[in-house]
């Protein structure tokens, strides 16, 4: 308990917030270069992964070549990417852009599936009496898209990419490994200086910040549920590793049967 | 007027939906496609605005082939009636109703009043403007896709099954106010149903299908009922069990006469002639 403590005392001491502070200081520096990382990542990934996933929904075409491309994707490790790109790219360009460079394309790669998933499986969640209502009355295929299948597909849209900024959030902390910023640094850092309450203080702030932003995305994801677009509601697709979730779902019953044994002691 | 020329469809592995298919559509006049599933019915349709196109033969519309059409254009100048309705559940009813007048470019202020009319049309509270589908009734939600297949004021109506899925009461009523708005605006209606009360009860042609889009019959439903072409007719309106056949019956105690089946089961009552 004294070590969170620490840590949480560390996080809300004032002199890790002033600017001009040694690395990695001050906090709130790190935490914009973090957002940053992730921003830039989930908006390239979303460049990408957004057309690609709508134009799988709407034409059905290229989707199980997707759907398994995109699970070696899963399958690839970030760091390894990471040290991968840094080593190749390092070899062209300036050290600091290298680092940057590698960052982001190692973060644009993680982010893509979860965004395609949820672009395609929205589109594909759209009534397809709707779609075939909006043919026959003289939609276009891109009106049919515009007006009909992204309106209802969206909520399922925002899901897939609040599950890439998820991975991104937590995963930026690598980037600090080339050297480069983020709250990876503070962690890293505190691992140098074998300074428990910054390591802590660091993995709290990564936490904190995912919530927050995953909870403005959840925010976002209920406004635009409008009314009537009630099938495309997000039906607890879990966009990520499912092996984790149905694992988790699986191991419950048996939490809850030692609990009860106990219980009746 | 529609007038399909040796129509065929095939598909890729090798059945006909439908095989060398040859109609007129009379202008202004209700033509019902009636049959069991798998007869071709809705391919008949949907080829008439391109949703389906032929494998070879043609469909004309006012003697111009479909096939030289612009899909998109066509289909905005046709009604299409779905039986799931097929509304835009994240649009308001107005806005439904409004779509295609607002792909064609007609103002939004406009396109609204104009749907608000239609929903007087169909017989709809204005009140209902500002719902969305699916806080309509089933059969609220029917005539909703009939003020938008009306909208942009076609000369065709193409109605897939449209009252297939509400339930028999209402069904009827909407095969009333279908017949009554007929009388008001008579466009040339194509309609599909497996059910042949219901193309008995609103159809100025009947045509009975056979598997693979053949044609067993075509006439009036008087026609149809005076002379069934067939065994396959017979058996298909019913008329082989006397379900059609109805005799007299005067019932002693009370003096009426009674319509019954060849059962013997009470159809009616015989009223007195008018005029």
């Amino acid at each position: 308990m004294q070590f969170f403590l620490d840590a949480f005392r560390w996080l809300l001491d004032p002199a890790n917030y002033v600017a001009g502070g040694i690395s990695p200081l001050p906090i709130q520096d790190r935490i914009g270069e973090h957002l940053w990382y992730t921003f830039v990542s989930v908006a390239i990934a979303s460049m990408i992964a957004l057309p690609l996933g709508l134009f799988i929904g709407h034409t059905g075409r290229g989707r199980q070549f997707v759907i398994s491309f995109t699970g070696m994707m899963r399958a690839l490790p970030t760091l390894g990417l990471l040290m991968a790109l840094f080593l190749i790219i390092g070899a062209t360009v300036p050290f600091t852009q290298a680092a940057f460079v590698a960052s982001i394309i190692a973060l644009v790669i993680l982010a893509i599936p979860s965004i395609l998933a949820g672009g395609y499986a929205g589109v594909e969640s759209v009534d397809p009496q709707t779609v075939d209502a909006g043919r026959a009355m003289g939609m276009t295929e891109m009106q049919i898209l515009l007006r009909i299948e992204i309106p209802l597909s969206l909520p399922l849209i925002i899901s897939g990419i609040r599950a890439a900024v998820l991975q991104v959030i937590a995963t930026a902390v690598i980037a600090s490994y080339i050297s480069l910023g983020g709250l990876g640094t503070v962690i890293s850092s505190g691992i140098g200086l074998n300074d428990n309450e910054r390591i802590l203080g660091g993995a709290i702030l990564v936490i904190a910040l995912a919530l927050v932003v995953d909870g403005f995305l959840a925010l976002l994801q209920r406004l635009v549920t409008r009314r009537g677009s009630k099938e495309a509601r997000p039906q607890n697709i879990d966009f990520r590793r499912r092996s984790f979730g149905s694992a988790a779902v699986a191991e419950e019953p048996v939490n809850e049967r030692k609990r009860h044994v106990q219980s009746k002691k | 007027m529609i007038e399909f020329q040796n129509v065929t469809k095939q598909f890729p592995d090798g059945t006909f939906a439908v095989k060398d298919f040859s109609l007129v559509l009379p202008s202004h006049k209700v033509t019902v496609f009636v049959g069991s599933s798998g007869a071709g019915k809705t391919t008949l349709l949907r080829m008439i605005n391109r949703m389906v196109n032929p494998t070879s033969g043609k469909v004309l519309i006012d003697g111009e082939d479909v096939a030289g059409l612009n899909p998109v254009a066509l289909r905005r100048k046709i009604g299409y009636v779905l039986q799931a309705t097929g509304l835009l559940p994240h649009r308001k009813i107005a806005d439904n109703i409004a779509s295609v007048p607002r792909l064609n470019g007609v103002p939004k202020s406009k396109a609204r009043e104009e749907a608000l009319i239609l929903l007087d049309t169909v017989g709809l509270d204005r009140s209902l403007a500002d719902r969305y589908p699916d806080q309509l009734s089933g059969g609220q939600q029917q005539r909703v896709g009939v003020a938008r297949a009306l909208a942009s004021d076609p000369n065709i109506l193409l109605m897939d099954e449209p009252f297939g899925a509400v339930d028999p009461i209402v069904r009827l009523e909407l095969q009333d106010e279908l017949n009554r708005l007929q009388g008001e605006i008579s466009k040339t209606m194509v309609f599909v149903t497996h059910n042949i009360d219901e193309a008995f009860a609103i159809a100025d042609q009947v045509v009975i299908l056979r598997a693979g889009g053949e044609i067993a019959q075509v006439g009036s439903p008087a026609e149809i009922l005076a002379n069934p072409a067939d065994d396959f007719v017979e058996t298909f309106i019913g008329a082989d069990k006397g379900k059609r056949t109805l005799h007299l019956q005067r019932r002693e105690e009370d003096g009426v006469t009674l319509i019954v089946d060849a059962e013997g089961r009470p159809a009616g009552i015989l009223g007195e002639d008018k005029g």
